[in-house]
This record gives structure tokens, sequence and C-alpha cells, in this order.
């Protein structure tokens, strides 16, 4: 196994994968990263067009090594129809977060002002408060927060990624 | 009695889910059953009181169940399959989950559960043991409709015996296996999401045959799944066509006849000096069926440094896992190695053998001759006797290491231990299990004093059976690896090592059992050939043994073949170029 530099090491990664919607398969795979000692940054499950079936998405790190047993791992689980790692290829992924920020009158335009700017949508407003709706890349979502964070942020919900692959894949 | 009739007989009926479970078994051709009864699975027992096609086996714990359904599937190749009840019945078989897990056995274990609408209530005897055994388990289930229940079962046999094998756990609630439904039994079943690769890819066959035809010094590596494939034959002609040295794990005694001169025995931390200088110094190493365990290459990086490696597995997730590998291949070890076989040419490797002779000679498996009585003695004495034609079943500790080491190694599904988990108190009710599964060969337990007072129990289950396992414990009055551990690396510092045991001689007495003490080296021959004699059930045998014996060579946790220790005795020994005796003189 080549080895690489301490960053590419810890490099993150983002695994789609298919699951049977049983009971329980949420915990088979949440407890197999705890077993083994891997690391989880997100997780997020729901259904797809097959009602018996799941997607997860899991955002992960580790170096090439970790990565290929997670995959296999993953892999292993009777539950587990199909594993991949998007992280090479070309994909789509999409995060969501609500941010509660506080405003007062003085402040209120500048925070949409800043909205629109990050094309969020303002879905609660209060006269002490605006509710954000942002969705986007993880970076996009970090950043729309970042910015809101100097007026006060009262709440956070943030989810984790969805992703799906590209169809077309560039040849890069 | 045979499947297709019985399957005449009830298929399309309308039945309990307790009369649908015993079918099943039937239809799977399970003969027999270790298990214990409780409250929620009464309708199953109720059910198994009128069959005569399914033994039932009553031990006297669940531990010793799961244990015995591991024996009979090592020494039978067919699993191992195991009836429990809720609550504690269950969280009582986990241990032997676990092991079976480690040890990828299939095991196909049901428990009862409480009614479904009692489920999470804390009911009487309720527990999680879905939840439980996940992480123990290759997989399990929760059966929720007795309309799934025939299918389930199906599917768990399935995945327990298929791919790398494991065990399977089928949750039963009490009202699942009171309510009716029509018995199908699915002839077949295919699962979506479990395909395991069987054959190899070709390509990777050809690279491993291409580097293992430019080897100056081949080694092989095998392990329990070469026996778990029932490979052994095709092992075996590779070794034989290369004239190839092999190697096995603690799992893989047996695959190769340990009297030819390509066998090194053992390796690892217990293993031959030859067979981990051998791996320290090949240029080719081929894992078969092993998975490089830490007890085997000890300090990864420094573990055949010098070799490439190639790895035959039918678990992707073996590969590269603990140690990087240059041809990976993934399948079935029996259908890789019958392409491998016709791909590669006979080598020369005169030179090789002759410095693992060199080695052989130079450090060969050895323990003191005086009036001491030894362990390593009655073990070496027992493969003398006979001639390796025994299945042997080892506790976990010294006793299991000397077993290893000394006895002469010779057929597949011989050597029986609890490997991965190391299991105290394996041995007994697995040597029970194995003589329920055998009967081609003798059953011979050997145990610790230590070991075999954690399931003791098993022997009112071996006597009610009236079951011809002989067993030898070997007491030494401590719990000897860890004493040997506190000796080498805790200034012998013997915190509560030093145990004590009931007349055990007495205690076989009590339970009906023949029993013999053994006090001398010279009284070891005639007792092992009235053990192995006595035809009318079992016997048992205590041999008193010297209380500070070390197990060598030993290679300490995380280190390399350069921090190997020797025996420090003078040289009168015993035992060399595996299994010829030499007498040097002291």
């Amino acid at each position: 196994m080549a080895s690489s530099t301490t960053k590419e090491q810890m490099k993150q990664h983002t695994i789609s994968m298919t699951v049977e919607n049983h009971f329980g398969t949420l915990n088979r795979i949440a407890g197999l990263f705890a077993a083994k000692g891997y690391n989880i940054d997100s997780l997020t499950v729901g259904p797809t067009e097959d009602e018996a079936v799941s997607r997860m998405t899991i955002v992960t790190r580790g170096d090439d090594q970790i990565i290929e047993q997670i995959m296999k791992q993953l892999h292993k689980l009777i539950d587990t129809i199909k594993v991949v790692d998007l992280t090479d290829d070309t994909f789509v992924d999409r995060e969501l977060a609500l941010v509660k920020v506080q405003s007062t009158p003085t402040t209120r335009m500048e925070i949409m002002q800043i909205s629109e700017i990050f094309r969020t949508k303002v879905v609660d407003i209060s006269p002490k408060t605006l509710t954000i709706e942002a969705t986007g890349t993880q970076l996009k979502v970090d950043a729309i927060i970042n910015m809101l964070k100097p007026f006060g942020i009262k709440e956070l919900a943030r989810t984790g990624r969805v992703a799906i692959k590209r169809e077309f894949q560039s040849e890069a | 009695m045979t499947p297709t009739k019985a399957q005449d007989n009830h298929q399309g009926k309308m039945m309990t889910g307790a009369e649908i479970f015993v079918r099943c078994l039937v239809e799977e051709g399970v003969d027999t059953l270790f298990g214990y009864p409780g409250g929620v699975v009464i309708g199953i027992y109720d059910v198994l009181h009128d069959l005569t096609h399914i033994k039932h086996i009553l031990t006297r714990h669940e531990q010793g169940a799961t244990h015995a359904a591991e024996g009979y599937s090592k020494a039978t190749g067919k699993p191992g399959v195991v009836l429990v009840t809720s609550g504690p019945g269950a969280t009582n078989a986990v241990t032997g989950i676990a092991d079976a897990y480690m040890d990828s056995i299939p095991l196909v274990v049901f428990t009862g559960q409480v009614v479904t609408k009692l489920i999470g209530n804390d009911a009487f005897q309720e527990v999680d043991i879905v939840g439980i055994t996940r992480p123990i388990t290759k997989h399990n289930y929760l059966v929720k409709d007795v309309n799934e229940l025939a299918n389930t079962i199906k599917a768990a046999f399935y995945i327990a015996t298929t791919g790398r094998p494991g065990p399977v756990l089928v949750d039963l609630p009490k009202d699942v296996l009171a309510a009716k439904a029509v018995f199908d039994y699915p002839k077949t079943i295919a699962l979506r999401t479990y395909n395991p690769t069987v054959e190899g890819n070709i390509k990777q066959i050809k690279k491993a045959a291409e580097l293992l035809n430019e080897a100056k010094r081949p080694l092989l590596y095998v392990g329990g799944g070469v026996i778990s494939s029932n490979a052994s034959p095709e092992v075996r002609a590779l070794a034989d066509k290369l004239r190839a040295p092999i190697t096995t794990t603690l799992h893989g005694l047996g695959v190769y006849p340990e009297q030819s001169k390509l066998s090194l025995g053992m390796l690892g931390m217990h293993g031959t000096w030859y067979s981990n200088m051998a791996v320290d110094q090949c240029d080719v190493l081929v894992a078969i069926g092993a998975r490089f365990d830490d007890r085997v290459t000890g300090k990864v990086e420094a573990f055949a440094k010098n070799a490439k490696k190639i790895h035959i597995d039918i678990d992707p997730s073996a590969i590269s896992k603990n140690v990087p590998v240059d041809v990976p291949i993934v399948g079935d070890v029996k259908r890789v190695l019958k392409h491998l076989n016709e791909l590669v040419k006979p080598l020369e490797t005169k030179e090789w053998l002759k410095s693992i002779d060199g080695w052989k000679a130079e450090h060969p498996l050895r323990y003191k001759h005086d009036e001491s009585l030894r362990a390593q003695h009655v073990i070496h004495k027992l493969g003398e006797i006979t001639d390796g034609d025994a299945i042997v079943v080892s506790d976990v500790g010294q006793s299991q290491m000397w077993t290893a080491q000394f006895f002469k190694w010779k057929h597949p599904r011989t050597c029986i231990t609890s490997g991965g988990l190391g299991t105290m108190g394996f041995s007994l009710p697995a040597a029970m299990g194995a003589a329920f599964g055998r009967n081609d060969l003798p059953v011979i337990c050997i145990s610790g004093d230590g070991g075999f007072q954690m399931n003791i129990q098993e022997l009112a289950t071996i006597k009610q059976n009236n079951l011809p396992v002989k067993i030898f414990v070997m007491n030494n009055g401590f719990l000897g690896m860890v004493r040997q551990w506190q000796e080498f690396f805790w200034k012998k510092r013997y915190s509560h090592t030093h145990i004590t045991s009931p007349d055990f001689v007495k205690v076989a007495e009590a339970y009906g059992i023949r029993g013999m003490r053994v006090t001398s080296p010279a009284e070891v021959e005639s007792s092992i050939k009235t053990a192995l004699n006595y035809t009318e059930g079992p016997i048992l045998v205590e041999f008193v043994v010297a209380p500070e014996e070390n197990v060598f060579p030993m290679i300490p946790a995380g280190q390399t073949v350069n921090e190997i220790m020797d025996s420090p005795e003078p040289l009168v020994q015993t035992h060399a170029t595996h299994k010829t005796m030499i007498h040097a003189k002291g």
C-alpha cells in the first residue's frame, strides 16, 4: 500500500449504499462503525424509489486501508444491497440547514441580503428572529452559517449529506 | 426419514409455528439438536417429544449447548443447531455464539422470545438477544409473523453454511410459535443481498502461479478456511507439487500430515521455531484460508517481510486487513486451488528445505525428561499411541498450546479448539458435541484444571448419553498461561492464578464416570492405553503435572521472530523434525 501524505491519509469519503429496509439495519451499520472504531462525520437514511430499499449516505474519513476495510465490512453485512464510494467519481451532494438567527429591525435587511446572495430562503420570521433554509454542499452551508454567526444564531438544525452519482462521468 | 418423504407428508399442511419450526429442521436434515427447554419454547419441546428424526441433547447449561454444537460442526462439517429459551437461556448461549463467530463455525441458534406485544416491556425472561448478538453473528433475525418462519429458517441455514461460515441467530416469539400457517418450505433460496464469491478471478490465479513459479523459498501458511472448504486434498497436492514447506495456524492443524518432511507444524506466538524462521526467510508466502491474526503475525510490519504475499480467502474483508498482500484472490479455497494447482510447476527447493532441516535440528520442540510428569509428555505419547487417528478437543491456555505442538496431527477436522475467542471451558462440551457427530475416531478432551471447571456440569450430559469421551485433565494447580505471563512479564507476582480443585477422580465417579489419576511419567503410556481401550462409556484421567512448566517457543505479543524465546532447559529433549524423536545427550 503506497503511503501518502497525512492529509490524504485521513481524506473524507462519501459512501452511498442501498440496504434492505428492515428494522435494525441502521443499528447494524451504526454498530459496525462503533465496534470497529471508524469515524462517522454524518449519516443519513431515507427511502428510495423502491420502498423495500433505503439509501444511506455516510460521510467518513480514514486512510486508504481503513476506507477499503469500511467498504468491505459494509458490503459483508447481509442487509447491504450495494455500496459505492463516490469520492473519486463526480457526484452531486447536498446538505440542508435550518438556521434561526437573531434579528432586529436594523439587521433584518442585511440578513436577508446575505440569504439572497447564497440563494437560500427565509422560511420563518418573528420580531426577533429570522429562520433561513440553506441547501447546498457542505462548504456552502458552512459559509452561510459563518456569515450569520455575528448576528447570533439561536438554534441550528442541520442534516447530514445526501449524495448521488452524476450520470455523465468526466473522462479525467 | 429421508427429507423428501417428510416433505411429501407435511408440505402444504396447516400447522403451528412450533410444528413448522421442527419440520424445517427435518427438511434441513438436522439430526442432532443441542438445547435446553424453558417457558416460551415449551411448544417446540412438545412437538419434539414425539419426533424420532431429530435427537435432542439436553445439556446442563446453554453455554454447553452452543459449544457442543460447535464441536459437532467442526467434527462433521455440518451446521450445529441450538435451541434455547428466552432471557437467561439466550444470554447463556452468547459466549458460544461469539466463539463460533470468531472461528467461523456455522451454527444456527434458535432462541425463544416473549410474545410480540410484550417485546420491549421488560417482560419476564425478556432480553433483546437480537440486539445483543448483532456484532457476534453473521446475521440474525426476529421472526414477527408465522408466515415468514419457514423462509427465515431456510435463509438462516443458507447464510450460516455458505461463504465464510458463521453463526446465525433466529429469535422466535412465543405467539409466533403458537400461530398457525401453511407449511411451505422452500427448496432453494436466493437472497439479492448475499452472493458470496466462490470462483477466484482467473487473472489473479495466473498472477499467483507466475509468482510461485519464480519462488526460491516458497511457504504455504494455511488456516481454518481450508478445513471449512474441505480443501485439505488440494492443499496437500499444492505443497507436494511445489515441494514447498507448509505451516498451519491453530485451526489449520490436520490439513497436512505432520510426519511429512514438508510440515513445519504450527506458526505464531507458540509456533515452532522453524516455522517462524521460515516465515521470516521465505520469498513467496501463500496464505490460504487464514486471516493474519495477531497471534500468528506478532508485529505485523515485520511478518514475512521478505516475501511477496498471495492471499486466498472467501472473505474479501479478511484480505489486506492486517497485512497488505501482493496477490489477493477472493474465492472458495478448494475451487481456487484446483485452478492454481494446474498452473504451478515443481520448484527446486532442496536448498530451502535444507536450511529448514537445519533449524529443525537446532531448535526442535522439546520438553524435559525427569521424574516430573509433564503435559507435553502426555500429549506427545497420545499422538504416538493413536498415530494421529483421534479427534482431539483442547481447551484454552497452556494445555491447548501443548496439544497443538505435541499431538501428531494427521487428519482435517480432528483439531477442535477455541482459537479466536479463546474460551476457557470450551473443551468438555465441544468434545461431547464432536462425539455425537463422529464415532469413527476416539474423541479426546484435553483440558486444564481451570478450564475444566468452567463447564464441568456437562459431565452429566456425557454420562446420560454414555458417550465414550476420553477426558484428560492436566492439573497443574495454576491458571497456567496467565501464570507464565506473570513469570515472564510481571516479576513472578502470581496474582490470583493459583487454583485449587476438587478431587477430579471422585467428581468423575460422582457423575458415574470412571476416573483415574496419574502422577508419574512411568504411568503415562499405560494410562493412555487404558483410556483408549475403555469402551463402556466416558472415562476421565487426571494427570497431576508439573506446576510451573512453560510453553516454548514463545514470541512475546507484538514482537518479532528476533525476540523468540526457546526452552532454557538443558538439551535432554524429545521430538524434533516434526514429530520424530531425537534423544540428545544431556
